[in-house]
């Protein structure tokens, strides 16, 4: 007898943190809904309430392991508004750059190769035990090495300028606590030739994997959406440190334009549902229907109006080039575009060290105090906004963060539906290959649940089936 | 070594000390290190946390309040008397909310310190106590967090004997005494930024912050990123 049943993805695998996904499929094994749930509560919004702000950069970057810094710069970017300072010194502004940099190249090479690549090596349909980075390593062991080769260098520039590798200290209110001394400048400067081949070699993969699969890339999970994220404010170029906010229809026309990002809360607005803690963020004059948008690498590439860095924005050129110049809406082309930053993050990295205001001693600012602060900043996974209000005896009261993956979340969730849609409905038998799929959907987005929920880990992936009147028919599962 | 010198042993090694000298003092001036907490230098001495328990003459006693005396024998690091440090190391830790990643005096911290000497590797064996304690941020230059308090009592005595305040007193008793300030808040006493019980030695742990300073010295260059706690005591032994 036909009957409705539900699908349960659960948890989605090789992303940060903890989700599901369910399906519910009708009678007819047609898809009815798809939704990506976020299961985790964290609350660092609430809890952060009561302390000092000289504490926050360093409290609230607990929230992530995998980039940490992202949250550590937005907050102490929030602090610097409060403690007065809109202007950094010269040293610790670039200091602070270089931090961020070396991380957004961390965490991309980390997505790219740890968690993707074995999808794009060896299929989504391919068996889960093949689907690791250890399998990449014993296929193609080279371009492993420098995977590994390329993150360490990434998290080495982290430990130089917060002083650990994760969780660091290096940002503080109206500055920075250390600047970078000469023999550590040159023992960086002594890798960046390899890391800058290495990063082309990573491109060209990125690249070469969309274009020689346009016709999957076009059609997998791919459709139209507005896009957000800052711009540098003088020329709309890519600033992933600082800038104003940028909007762009599906056509590319505006929909806001070099906005000061401190007035957020004027164009945005955020949705709840009752289903997931995760929030759905729109842009308050379009309306949820039609205002949502999405942010990251792809994101960014289609707002910037260029790179300025050459051969970032040369390849941003190539990747533009496919759709005319108008925002592409391929989830896929997601790997391009990050390849891209990472490319544009060494060429900075390589400037930024050859800047002798990174050897300065005018490490902090200080200014007339303020009780609201806004720091925002383009996180590897896309936009990141941090926002406080801090009383007169200093000790935070209010604290909104809303991050790169609940900006993404209404597209997240229509990235499921679509692909449920084209590889589910119909089907009696549910194959692993086919929930790879769909997070292979999810994926895409890079997402960062635990950051999202304000999870760690991995756990195996379970599909669970539902009969019409909710009863576990069937169940599934597949390890990470 | 003058007429009034006499010399005692601490674990085997021969130490000369003065007339009306704690064994800690002595122990001090010898290069070997006593672990403690509540005793700071140019502060009386008060005896109360027990991490400088030594065996002495086969008796448990403070090192910081026990006299030294001619010929007697101390036990000071043997594998009991580490244990019991860390025991009691470690019910500071349950008694208070130490988070040590978010803290700003992590690295400066002689708690912590004396943890990472003591080989405390998780304290996980004593139930948390979780205060709930507020944080009286009402001054403007300085903020207590007593979340943080291990009841040391150095401020206090700072603030009695070299500031002539008495800003910090104990109230309650038994499990329930805790640091109190001598008005509704620090903003309705007379603390100042410059006095000895605010200055950055005085508090062990990160209780009494300076506001402002927060993470300001590099990971690195923090107190204990230089060595163990005891290392600039034990340094005198190689000088």
């Amino acid at each position: 007898m036909a009957q409705s049943r539900l699908i349960e993805i659960s948890p989605v695998t090789r992303v940060e943190g903890h989700g599901k996904v369910t399906i519910h499929l009708n009678e007819k094994n047609e898809v009815d809904e798809a939704r990506l749930h976020i299961v985790e509560f964290r609350g660092f919004e609430r809890f952060i309430r009561g302390r000092l702000l000289w504490e926050v950069p360093v409290i609230v970057q607990r929230l992530c392991g995998i980039c940490p810094v992202s949250h550590h710069i937005a907050a102490a970017k929030a602090m610097d508004m409060i403690c007065g300072v809109d202007q950094l010194p010269p040293t610790a502004e670039k200091m602070r750059r270089l931090m961020h940099y070396g991380q957004v190249m961390q965490s991309h090479v980390l997505h790219f190769f740890h968690l993707a690549a074995p999808d794009l090596l060896f299929g989504f349909g391919a068996p889960a035990e093949k689907r690791n980075i250890f399998e990449v390593l014993k296929e193609q062991p080279e371009l492993g090495r420098r995977a590994i080769l390329m993150r360490k260098f990434g998290q080495e520039i982290i430990e130089a300028t917060a002083g650990k590798k994760i969780h660091g200290t290096g940002a503080i209110p109206g500055g920075i606590n250390r600047n970078l001394p000469i023999e550590t400048r040159d023992r960086f400067l002594a890798q960046i030739d390899d890391m800058l081949e290495w990063s082309q070699e990573a491109l060209a993969l990125a690249k070469n994997y969309t274009v020689e699969n346009a016709e999957l890339v076009d059609a997998f999970a791919s459709f139209p959406s507005n896009y957000m994220s800052i711009v540098r404010e003088e020329d709309g170029a890519l600033d992933l440190y600082h800038g104003a906010f940028r909007a762009l229809k599906p056509n590319g026309e505006a929909i806001f334009d070099r906005l000061d990002y401190s007035k957020y809360y004027d164009v945005l607005i955020e949705d709840v549902r009752s289903w997931s803690y995760m929030k759905f963020p729109f842009i308050r004059e379009m309306g949820p229907d039609t205002g949502w948008y999405r942010v990251g690498p792809l994101a960014r590439m289609n707002t910037a109006s260029f790179i300025d860095t050459p051969l970032a924005n040369a390849a941003r050129d190539e990747l533009m080039a496919v759709t005319q110049g108008r925002p592409n809406n391929s989830i896929l082309a997601n790997h391009w575009a990050r390849m891209i930053e990472v490319v544009h993050c060494v060429e900075t990295i390589r400037d930024l060290l050859h800047d002798p205001d990174l050897q300065g001693t005018d490490l902090k600012a200080t200014g007339e105090r303020r009780e609201e602060g806004i720091g925002v900043i383009e996180a590897p996974r896309g936009n990141l906004i941090h926002h406080y209000k801090v009383d007169e005896n200093d000790q935070v009261t209010y604290c909104n963060l809303i991050v790169s993956t609940t900006h993404n979340n209404e597209g997240m969730n229509r990235a499921v539906k679509d692909v449920a849609v084209k590889h589910l409905s119909g089907h009696v038998d549910i194959t692993e290959g086919m929930l790879n799929h769909i997070e292979v959907a999810v994926r895409a987005y890079d997402p960062c649940l635990s950051c999202a929920t304000h999870a760690l880990g991995q756990m195996p992936l379970q599909v669970e089936l539902f009969d019409a009147e909710n009863r576990l028919v069937a169940s599934r599962s597949q390890s990470a | 070594m003058s007429g009034s010198d006499f010399t005692f042993e601490i674990d085997g090694v021969e130490i000369t000390a003065r007339s009306g000298q704690t064994i800690m003092e002595a122990a001090d001036e010898a290069g070997v290190y006593i672990p403690r907490l509540c005793d700071h230098e140019g502060l009386r001495h008060q005896g109360s946390c027990r991490v400088c328990t030594v065996k002495a003459g086969g008796r448990s006693v403070a090192a910081c309040t026990q006299p030294a005396a001619p010929g007697l024998k101390v036990e000071n690091e043997t594998p009991h008397i580490t244990k019991l440090r860390r025991d009691l190391v470690e019910m500071l830790f349950h008694e208070g909310n130490h988070l040590c990643p978010i803290c700003e005096a992590s690295g400066n911290c002689e708690l912590q310190a004396m943890a990472y000497r003591l080989d405390m590797t998780g304290p996980t064996r004593f139930p948390y106590l979780e205060p709930s304690r507020g944080v009286d941020a009402s001054h403007p230059d300085i903020a207590l967090d007593t979340n943080r308090c291990i009841s040391c009592g150095r401020c206090i005595r700072a603030s009695q004997d070299v500031d002539h305040k008495g800003v910090f007193g104990y109230v309650g008793r038994g499990i329930h005494r805790r640091l109190a300030v001598n008005g509704s808040d620090l903003a309705h006493t007379d603390a100042a930024i410059t006095d000895d019980a605010i200055s950055k030695d005085v508090c062990p742990v990160g209780c009494i912050i300076r506001k402002g300073v927060g993470f300001t010295t590099p990971i690195g260059e923090r107190e204990f990123d230089k060595g163990l706690i005891g290392h600039e005591i034990e340094g005198k032994r190689d000088e």
